[in-house]
């Protein structure tokens, strides 16, 4: 291609179709041309004919038609009779999820719900149908990609990442003098104070979360029970007396008079009362929490924190042969006849026990709250 | 190649507006490399799909609040029963809204396969070492990802209030409460109070419905925008080279496909939904936090966690009247904090070790760089350990072995089982780089023997096939200068990132790393088919190879004896 602004030369004139090119050449070349042409108004392209002396050169070469572009895709499949067959599958498919597809909404206005059986037969009636027909489609789909699409594999050439050094430097610069017409390295008193802006500004949002909940404060050292309050079967929530147990080995989950509802009390303040036999309990001549049983209880019935202390779960299951208490969420073992001490997992303390007797009625009361959090371990707890 | 004309108008008007020919042009002819592998991602980012839209169903009729009520609907079993709103709600899908409980189940299932599908995918990502230059940033994004994945999970696990979930979220609970100086205070902040409060469910069903969907968002486009700037890597084979994609081009080929894989993974959670039930909450009941039911299990992910509360001994300390609950923080957080930092740092340690700066978008197959694929086995195996654990009551009940022998056999394995899962996977690794360069050298068996003139039986073999030596040949990990200047001569100097003692721990590992089973520069040719001595030739070239693997790769250069079948050592 020659340069139309390099001067004007007869025959010159480029077949670009750029308006600007072709004005200048007209306007240059306006002696030379022919008649009709003198009279094209302005901005009008000239007839192709008069626009080049020449004939209009083959494909590729300067100012030719572009070469007709190489195909990269293949438009026949590569195997047409595999492919005939594979047409039709492909059609089925899409049949069958059309079908599926209606399925499903007749299904939907069909099988009702409201129950445990119709929810079965609705759930598998709109699941097979919708399942049906995602399969269908996407079964169809991919036979048509892989058997009636023509098998093709192009090649894309990768380039460096990394930049090249001009567009590095020049980016350099214009980072540079960006950050100097902002004046932001010249002014340090600027830059100093929208520094200390930030600050606060960010601190803010933190501040704002503050209301999500209470300071924990003392909180987790104590329970809802108070002396005298009664134990109540969980459940049932009738008063329990000693003499209802028949006969040792059972274990029961009892909750604090008046708290049977709170499930915010009794995620804390859930018990469990063992009844052993004569003689099972080892007592504690002191009272240090966790070793031993305390004398705190009441015709061989213990009472324990239902609330493991390794992460909380309730401590939930008895065997009475090993008088082993078991959690099931990670199997800390306790053992009841010893103050509920670990045997084995993950928990470092026993289950806390609750200080009981009997009211004037006959039925067993706490006479004070647990001596100790109960519960998993946090930070403020302390030694207890 | 008529376009209709419709579409061409179409085009042009969009074009006149984003001037869009030119790159819309690049997009349809952009080069998707192929591997079944490359579907894992796919998977992903689909059950994300299927997550938002029957996610969104539900929230049509969910009710994320703690407030008692007394239920008397149509599942008649828990009529009677107080419940909080939530699980009310939960069970009104299921049973009162037509196709509920099919996009409940449905939802449940794409959230396990996406966590699953991410895991997998990063394992490829991780085997194959697509991690490295220039694509660290994305594995670090597909590390938080992964992690938001899990905290997304356990926070859609514990909406609907049942009893088994609540047993997750008081476990959740008891270890937040558990971390040193803030765990009572984040406790309190993030239940509004004491356990179980009236505040959770409604916020972790924002997190779960707003605020974590909105990053994966933001996430999953830097994702994919990244991995289509950069162009994805390809495996080693023909014409495949550092610096070309070879495969289909996105319009129509990679657009048809991965339609079409969009709904296979539909498909598949839509079928599970029908076939298999997945947490039916009508069963375990409305959260009661004085009830557990035995054998309590979380969904797949949270297993790892589970195990590690499992596993460990009971220790704690109190210092200066401040408790340290080792036994509950440790576990919840240092399996997960060990195998998420060391996955984020390992592309950068490999990088120091090897100084390989340069870019990589040929992957390596697995056995070609046997450290790391004995590292990833070894992070696999202290997973799989834990997760095992997490599963130990149902082990020792069908296995019919005592629970405790499980945990204290869990105990061991957790240390014991990824040493030796490293030691195996690298001889593993080693040996089928050595059947691979016997493949290269000796061609495959056919199976035919022949019978010489002089009488001698021989076996043919068939040399490889262009594609397949593209595939074996390639992938020997290139050595780098870096260990050359250690090779333990006095009088050679060391190269300055090498000196002291962290240079000398430097070149330890780079030998570790790098080694590999030696490759002949010539040893396709001159070993052709038919000679029979070559058949005892192979089999000391193997020696060979495993004696210079046991003196480490610092000879790499020099030593080129191993296929000869004339053994030095």
């Amino acid at each position: 291609m020659t340069d139309s602004t390099a001067g004007p030369q007869p025959g010159d004139n480029e077949p670009t179709g750029d308006l600007f090119s072709d004005l200048s050449a007209h306007a240059s070349g306006a002696g030379d041309e022919p008649a009709e042409t003198r009279h094209r108004v302005i901005g009008t392209p000239p007839p192709a004919e008069a626009r080049s002396l020449l004939k209009t050169p083959p494909p590729g070469a300067p100012g030719g038609p572009p070469v007709p572009r190489q195909r990269e895709l293949p438009a026949d499949p590569d195997d047409p009779v595999s492919a005939k067959r594979a047409e039709r599958v492909v059609v089925a498919c899409f049949l069958i999820a059309t079908l599926a597809g209606l399925g499903f909404i007749a299904a939907y206005l069909i099988f009702q719900v409201h129950s445990v059986t119709n929810v079965l037969h609705s759930n598998l009636a709109l699941g097979s149908t919708m399942g049906l027909a995602f399969l269908a489609l996407a079964v169809g789909a991919v036979i048509w990609v892989r058997r009636l699409m023509p098998t093709v594999e192009l090649t894309e050439l990768r380039k460096p990442l990394r930049s090249s050094p001009e567009d590095r430097a020049a980016f350099a610069e214009t980072f540079e003098e960006g950050a100097e017409a902002s004046q932001f390295t010249k002014r340090p008193m600027v830059r100093r104070a929208l520094i200390a802006a930030t600050v606060p500004v960010a601190l803010a949002p933190i501040v704002l979360l503050r209301d999500l909940g209470p300071l924990p404060g003392t909180k987790l050292d104590h329970t809802v029970w108070r002396k005298g309050m009664r134990l109540l079967n969980y459940g049932a929530n009738t008063p329990i007396r000693p003499a209802d147990f028949s006969s040792p080995g059972g274990m029961i989950t009892v909750v604090p008079d008046g708290f049977q509802d709170d499930f915010n009390a009794l995620a804390k303040a859930a018990v469990i009362i063992i009844k052993f036999a004569p003689n099972v309990i080892e007592f504690s001549a002191r009272p240090e929490p966790g070793k031993v049983v305390q004398n705190w209880t009441v015709d061989n019935i213990v009472a324990y924190s239902k609330i493991c202390t390794h992460v909380g779960c309730p401590a939930a299951l008895y065997e009475h042969t090993t008088h082993h208490i078991l959690c099931p969420c990670h199997q800390s073992t306790f053992d009841a006849a010893r103050g509920a001490q670990v045997i084995f997992g993950p928990a470092t303390r026993a289950l806390p026990q609750l200080p009981m007797t009997v009211d004037a009625q006959g039925y067993l009361v706490a006479r004070h709250d647990f001596i100790e959090p109960v519960g998993p371990s946090f930070w403020e707890r302390g030694p207890s | 190649m008529a376009i209709d004309k419709a579409l061409a108008g179409t085009g042009s008007w969009l074009d006149e507006r984003f001037h869009g020919a030119k790159g819309f042009r690049t997009f349809f002819r952009k080069i998707f490399p192929d591997h079944w592998t490359f579907m894992l991602g796919e998977i992903a980012l689909y059950s994300f799909v299927i997550l938002l839209l029957t996610g969104t169903f539900l929230a049509l009729f969910f009710q994320p609040s703690m407030t008692e009520m007394v239920y008397h609907g149509s599942y008649v079993k828990l009529d009677g029963v107080h419940m909080s709103k939530a699980y009310a709600s939960t069970l009104n899908i299921s049973f009162d809204v037509r196709g509920g409980l099919l996009m409940r189940q449905i939802h449940h299932w794409a959230a396990n396969l996406f966590v699953a599908a991410i895991l997998v995918h990063m394992l490829r990502i991780f085997f194959t070492g697509a991690y490295r230059k220039p694509r660290e940033v994305n594995w670090l994004i597909g590390i938080v990802l992964f992690t938001l994945a899990l905290l997304e999970g356990l926070f859609g696990y514990s909406l609907p209030d049942d009893l088994l979930s609540g047993a997750g979220l008081r476990i959740t609970q008891g270890v937040l409460q558990s971390i040193p100086v803030v765990g009572t205070y984040l406790s309190f902040f993030l239940f509004g109070g004491e356990y179980p409060g009236n505040d959770i469910i409604p916020r972790m069903y924002i997190l779960h419905v707003l605020l974590i969907p909105g990053l994966f968002a933001a996430l999953i486009g830097a994702h994919l925008f990244i991995m289509f700037h950069q162009k994805h890597t390809q495996m080693p084979g023909k014409g495949r080279t550092n610096k070309n994609v070879v495969g289909a081009p996105m319009y129509p080929y990679f657009m048809a496909k991965t339609g079409a894989f969009f709904l296979f993974v539909f498909a598949a959670c839509a079928l599970a939904a029908t076939f298999a039930q997945i947490n039916p909450i009508w069963i375990y009941g409305p959260y009661n936090p004085l009830a557990i039911s035995a054998g309590s299990q979380p969904d797949f992910y949270m297993g790892f966690l589970e195990g590690s509360l499992r596993i460990m001994p009971a220790w704690q300390w109190v210092i200066f009247g401040h408790t340290f609950a080792f036994n509950v923080f440790i576990p919840a957080l240092l399996p997960l904090g060990l195998i998420m930092t060391g996955a984020a740092f390992w592309p950068f340690i490999e990088q120091w070790i090897t100084g390989d700066k340069r870019e990589h978008h040929l992957n390596d197959r697995p056995r070609n760089a046997p450290a790391r694929t004995a590292v990833g086995m070894a992070a696999v195996s202290f997973y799989g350990v834990l997760w095992l654990e997490g599963a130990n009551d149902v082990i020792a009940q069908h296995f019919d072995i005592a629970l405790y022998t499980v945990t204290e056999i869990a105990r061991v394995a957790v240390f014991a089982v990824p040493i030796l899962a490293y030691i195996i996977t690298k001889r593993i690794c080693l040996g089928l780089q050595r059947k691979d360069l016997h493949l290269l050298e000796h061609g495959v068996e056919t199976g035919i023997i022949r019978q010489l003139p002089n009488g001698e039986f021989i076996e043919e073999t068939r040399p490889l096939g262009e594609d397949e030596v593209a595939k074996l040949a390639l992938p020997q990990p290139e050595r780098l200068p870096l260990p050359v200047g250690v090779s333990g001569g006095e009088d050679d100097v060391p190269p300055p990132g090498m000196r002291g003692s962290i240079g000398r721990v430097r070149a330890r590992l780079n030998r570790i790393v790098t080694e590999t089973v030696p490759m002949n520069g010539h040893g396709a040719n001159g070993h052709g088919n038919g000679h029979g001595p070559d058949g005892q030739g192979a089999v000391s070239s193997g020696d060979q190879a495993h004696a210079a693997i046991g003196s480490s790769g610092r000879e790499a250069g020099g030593d080129s004896t191993g296929g000869d079948g004339s053994p030095t050592s």
